[in-house]
C-alpha cells in the first residue's frame, strides 16, 4: 500500500488564517449558558467544557483543529456557484448567493484542503452550515468529486465533514444529481483501495445522508448530532406523533448500526491519526523502534 | 368514468356534447353523423392544443393520474414470463418496490419498479409507492443478481419519495439509498431507468443510476415535490404551480439541462388515455435501448456511466 505517502512539505502549503480571538472576550454556551474565555473555548475545539456542547463551526475551524500547525493547502477554491435555473422564490437565488457570500466570506457551502493530520496526509472536504444551511448544490458536489479524484491521484485518504440540511432547492435536479456523482466517485476510490472517512456532525440530513455521508469505510459521528434522512419535522407530521427522545441522534445511529464510533471533537485529531496509521500499518513515529 | 383535469374543461364540455349527440342519433334515428364527426375533430384539435402546451404543474398532475399505468402494468403488458422476487433477505418484503426476472421480446431482463396502489386499500398496501430501506435493499439484491448472470436491468421510477418514518430511519433509509447510488454506478450490465410517473428526490434516484435515464413525456423528476418546495420556500402550500415552474422538473427541462438522456412520447392526452399505445412505445424503446447498450463491454458501460453523472452540475471556475 502506498497511499500513506507524505504530502510534499513546504512547496504549496500555506497556513490557514488563524482566527485571532481578542483577549478578554467571553463565550457563552448556548446550551448550559456558562461563560468561558473565548480563547479557552477555541483551545477546546469549540466544545463547552461544562456540558460538552459542540458548537456549530465551519471549515476554517475544522482545518485549524485538524491540520498539523494549521497548515494546509486549499483545493479547488476557484469553483463558484451559478444560477442555472434562474431560480426565484421570495428572493432571487442570485441575490441569495451574493448575500451569503458577503456575510460568510465564503464562495459556497464547502471547502476542500489537504495537509497532514497528526502526521498523516489527508484530503478534507468540510461543509459550512452558515452558507445557505450547508445545502448541497453543484459546487459542493463538484468539490467533493474533485477531492476524491485528488485522493486517487495522490493516493491520500479522503474525509468529508458533513453539516448540512440536505439538497439546495434552488439548484433542483442539479442538486439531486450531486448525490449520484459523489457516490459514483466513491466507488472509484474504493476500487483503488483508498480509505474514505465520513464525519457526521450536527446536523446531517437529506440528500447528504443519502449519499456520501453514509458511505464511509468509517462513519464517525460527533456526540449528540442530528443525523437522518428525513427531517424530524417531516417525520413528526407524517406519523402525527412526537418523536422518541434521542431519535436520529449520533447515539441512536450507533445503536442501530450505522456509525462505527462517536468521538468528541477534542479527540478527533488523535483518533484520525490512530485510524490512518492502523490502515497504513504504520506505527507512530515516537513509538517506532530506532 | 373519465376524470378530467381542471385544465381539460373545454375537452370535457365537448365530450359531453358528443355523448349527447350520439344518444340523440341513437334514439331519434336522425342522421347526426356530420355533427358527430365535427365534434370529434374539435376534440382532437382541442386536445392537441392543450397537450401541446402543458405547464410544469399540469404535467405533475398528469403524472399522478390514478388511471396512469404503474410499474406492474408495464411489467404485465410489455414483458412476459415475469417471476416476482420478494424480500431483501434481511428484514422483510417491501411492497412499494416490485421486481423480478422477465422477458422483453427475446431478451431476459431484471425489471424493478416503484409500485403505487389505485384504491385506498392498495395505496396503503403499497405505502403510496414510498419505499422503506428494505425496498432499496431488495432492489440492489436483484440488481446484483442480474449482474451475476449478465442480464440487463430495467428500472421503472414512480414515487412521491422514500418513506419518512421511525422505522425507515432506524433501518437506515439514507444508507440504503446511498449504497444503491454507489453500487449502481459500477454495475457491469446495461441499466435503463425510466421515470413513468413521479420522480421525487433520493427516493427516485435510489433506483435511478443508469446508462440511459429516460422520462415519459408527462412525468416529473426533481429534488423535491412542488408542494414541499412551496411550503419550505414560500411557507405555504399555495405556490405549488409556481414551484413546479421554478424547479424545471419536466422531461423537456431535464433533457435541456443534460440531466436525463431522452424523452419517451406519450399518447395524446397522456399515458392513461391510451395505455395500449403507451405499452407498445415503451416496449419498442426498451428493446432498442437494450440492443444498443449490449454492444458495449462492461468496462465501457461503467466508465461512460460514471463520466455522465460526474459531468452533471452547473458552476463557474476562475
Ligand atoms: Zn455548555
Amino acid at each position: 500500500m502506498s497511499w500513506f505517502k507524505r504530502v510534499k512539505e513546504g512547496i504549496t502549503t500555506s497556513t490557514e488564517d488563524k482566527k485571532a480571538v481578542p483577549d478578554g472576550l467571553w463565550h457563552k454556551c448556548p446550551r448550559c449558558k456558562k461563560a468561558i474565555l473565548a480563547s479557552d473555548h477555541q483551545a477546546n475545539c469549540y466544545v463547552c467544557p461544562s456540558c460538552k456542547y459542540h458548537d456549530k463551526v465551519g471549515s476554517a475551524e475544522y482545518f485549524e483543529i485538524l491540520f498539523d500547525d494549521g497548515i494546509c493547502e486549499e483545493l479547488f477554491a476557484g469553483i463558484k456557484p451559478t444560477d442555472p435555473l434562474t431560480f426565484s422564490d421570495t428572493k432571487d437565488y442570485k441575490s441569495r448567493l451574493a448575500e451569503s457570500q458577503k456575510k460568510s466570506g465564503l464562495t459556497d457551502a464547502l471547502r476542500a484542503a489537504t495537509g497532514n493530520v497528526d502526521g498523516m496526509p489527508l484530503v478534507v472536504a468540510c461543509m459550512d452550515f452558515n452558507f445557505i444551511g450547508g445545502s448541497m448544490g453543484s459546487v459542493m458536489g463538484e468539490k467533493i468529486a474533485r477531492a476524491i479524484d485528488y485522493g486517487r491521484e495522490h493516493k491520500i485518504p479522503v474525509m468529508v465533514i458533513s453539516k448540512s440540511g440536505g439538497a439546495r432547492m434552488m439548484e433542483a435536479a442539479f442538486s439531486l444529481m450531486q448525490m449520484a456523482k459523489t457516490s459514483a466517485k466513491l466507488a472509484l476510490l474504493a476500487k483503488d483501495g483508498i480509505p474514505y472517512i465520513s464525519l457526521l456532525t450536527d446536523p446531517t440530513t437529506g440528500g447528504v445522508t443519502a449519499s456520501f455521508a453514509m458511505l464511509g469505510d468509517f462513519n464517525i459521528a460527533e456526540p449528540e448530532a442530528l443525523i437522518g434522512f428525513a427531517g424530524p419535522r417531516v417525520i413528526r407530521e407524517t406519523i402525527g406523533k412526537d418523536l422518541p427522545k434521542g431519535f436520529q441522534s449520533s447515539e441512536f445511529l450507533l445503536e442501530h448500526g450505522f456509525v462505527d464510533f462517536i468521538t468528541p471533537r477534542t479527540e478527533l485529531k488523535s483518533k484520525l491519526g490512530q485510524l490512518l496509521r492502523l490502515l497504513a500499518n504504520k506505527p507512530k513515529e515516537s513509538e517506532q523502534a530506532s | 368514468m373519465t376524470t378530467y383535469f381542471d385544465f381539460e374543461k373545454s375537452i370535457q364540455e365537448l365530450d359531453e356534447q358528443l355523448q349527447k349527440a350520439k344518444q340523440l342519433a341513437e334514439k331519434s334515428k336522425i342522421d347526426l353523423a356530420p355533427t358527430i364527426k365535427d365534434l370529434e375533430e374539435k376534440i382532437l384539435l382541442e386536445k392537441k392544443k392543450i397537450y401541446g402546451n402543458l405547464t410544469g404543474w399540469q404535467r405533475v398532475q398528469i403524472s399522478r393520474h390514478a388511471d396512469r399505468p404503474y410499474a406492474l402494468d408495464y411489467i404485465e403488458h410489455c414483458f412476459t414470463d415475469f417471476i416476482e422476487q420478494h424480500g431483501d433477505r434481511n428484514v422483510k418484503d417491501d411492497k412499494a418496490i416490485v421486481g423480478g426476472l422477465a422477458r422483453l421480446g427475446n431478451q431476459s431482463v431484471m425489471v424493478i419498479g416503484h409500485q403505487k396502489g389505485r384504491n385506498t386499500k392498495q395505496r396503503q398496501f403499497r405505502n403510496f409507492g414510498m419505499p422503506n430501506p428494505e425496498g432499496y435493499r431488495k432492489a440492489l439484491r436483484l440488481m446484483k443478481l442480474a449482474e451475476k448472470f449478465n442480464i440487463p436491468i430495467v428500472t421503472l421510477i414512480d414515487t412521491p419519495g422514500a418513506s419518512p418514518g421511525l422505522e425507515a430511519e432506524e433501518r437506515g433509509q439514507g444508507e440504503a439509498i446511498a449504497k444503491n447510488l454507489l453500487e449502481m454506478s459500477v454495475l457491469k450490465v446495461p441499466v435503463i431507468c425510466v421515470v413513468i410517473g413521479e420522480g421525487a428526490s433520493g427516493g427516485a434516484l435510489g433506483i435511478g443510476v443508469g446508462d440511459k435515464v429516460l422520462m415519459l413525456e408527462n412525468t416529473w423528476y426533481s429534488v423535491i415535490s412542488p408542494e414541499s418546495c412551496s411550503s419550505i420556500l414560500w411557507r405555504s402550500w399555495d405556490h405549488k404551480a409556481k414551484a413546479a415552474e421554478a424547479l424545471k422538473l419536466t422531461a423537456t427541462d431535464m433533457l435541456q439541462n443534460g440531466l436525463i438522456d431522452g424523452i419517451i412520447a406519450e399518447p395524446l392526452g397522456g399515458a392513461h388515455n391510451n395505455p395500449e399505445e403507451m405499452y407498445a412505445t415503451m416496449k419498442e424503446t426498451l428493446t432498442q435501448q437494450i440492443e444498443e447498450l449490449k454492444k458495449f463491454g462492461s468496462e465501457d458501460l461503467i466508465n461512460k456511466r460514471i463520466e455522465k453523472f460526474s459531468g452533471m452540475g452547473a458552476f463557474e471556475e476562475v
